[in-house]
């Protein structure tokens, strides 16, 4: 019996003490996420550890989640970190800042053979975000950085214009 | 009338900031000359280099991890180009108010450390990486002198690999160079890359 407590016990704790996944994806996954019909808006953001106006703006990302205006909003964080650094940087940034959102890590480096499929508007510098509406498949794409306010402002503009 | 007016020049500037970032130059076009500090003090312009054939100009800064990654392969191609007619000018873009790291006296210390054998230009006014519109660091331009203009003949990344340079399977301003000065057509005239933004001035 207290062995079964405790095999339950752990049970229950065991995933709050493993780092958060990240799954590591290629470009066709990525390409999957962006066509496929989302019943409600979808939010990707691209951005790295190595990018300090990416991590400014990261928590407006994370706000969304508690704003029940934007229950409808998936925010899919899409990492360019190189895939050496994600046990590293990458889960050491998650824990740290607790990062809820879903986190992915895009695995492709030649990256002249895909920017174009995330937008042809996209010079490539990050952060920039693409925000799609699942049900009509209308997209958004900014290149820039959110300054406070600014994500939501965008996000009511694109779901009442 | 008064508010009409005001009305048509918000609409009029928003416009004009809406088309800042795209703006800069397409392939084929002519790039301007410019006249910016080095870190020796000195002003450099295209024009001081009469005998080149045409230059590779890196916007490129102290800061950004893929910068520091290709900062190498940019001394390289000099190395490399430079006797044959195309030397690299570097440019840092970056506002250091913004980006302290990036500024002046960093400049010259990163220079000094590497020895750096091309001049490390300020884009003070941001003017020039504007005109060019470049976007991200490193970002590269390579122009040949054509009937004493300079014309773009490549925009873009370096190669295709940033961690691992021997594994690059394309080395687009490599290429583009070889073929300029073998009187070829540029293989790939225009690439993107994922790399830092420019930090610029705040309005």
């Amino acid at each position: 019996m207290k062995f079964l407590i405790t095999f339950f016990f752990l049970l229950i704790i065991t995933p709050s003490l493993m780092p958060r996944e990240v799954k590591v994806i290629d470009v066709e996954t990525l390409e999957k996420i962006i066509h496929d019909r989302n019943p409600g808006i979808l939010v990707i953001n691209f951005w790295a550890t190595w990018c300090r106006p990416c991590l400014e703006e990261l928590p407006y990302f994370e706000a969304l989640r508690e704003n029940p205006s934007f229950s409808q909003v998936e925010v899919i964080l899409v990492s360019l970190d190189f895939v050496s650094d994600l046990e590293t940087r990458v889960f050491n940034f998650i824990e740290k800042r607790k990062i809820e959102s879903t986190v992915l890590l895009l695995d492709n480096t030649d990256y002249n053979s895909w920017i174009d499929k995330v937008d042809p508007s996209w010079s490539g510098a990050i952060p920039a975000t693409l925000i799609i509406n699942g049900p009509t498949g209308e997209r958004l794409f900014l290149e820039k950085q959110f300054e406070e306010g600014e994500l939501e402002a965008e996000l009511i503009n694109f779901i009442n214009p | 009338m008064r508010t009409f007016i005001t009305f048509v020049l918000v609409l009029f500037i928003m416009t004009a900031f809406d088309t800042k970032e795209k703006s800069g130059y397409q392939v084929g076009d002519n790039a301007t000359d410019f006249n910016l500090k080095n870190v020796d003090g000195k002003k450099v312009s295209l024009s001081d280099y009469p005998e080149a054939k045409g230059f590779i100009i890196a916007f490129t800064c102290n800061t950004c991890p893929f910068s520091v990654l290709y900062e190498q392969r940019i001394i390289d191609l000099h190395n490399e180009f430079s006797p044959q007619g195309f030397p690299v000018i570097a440019i840092n873009p970056n506002d250091p108010v913004k980006q302290p790291g990036d500024s002046f006296d960093k400049m010259k210390s990163r220079a000094k450390e590497k020895n750096y054998p091309f001049p490390y230009l300020v884009d003070e006014t941001q003017e020039i990486t504007l005109a060019y519109g470049a976007t991200n660091t490193p970002h590269m331009y390579v122009l040949k002198k054509e009937d004493g203009k300079y014309k773009v003949m490549y925009i873009g990344a370096i190669d295709n690999n940033p961690k691992e340079p021997e594994n690059a399977s394309n080395k687009y301003v490599q290429d583009a160079l070889k073929a300029l000065i073998n009187g070829n057509e540029v293989p790939e005239k225009s690439t993107k890359a994922v790399g830092c933004s420019i930090k610029w001035k705040s309005a």
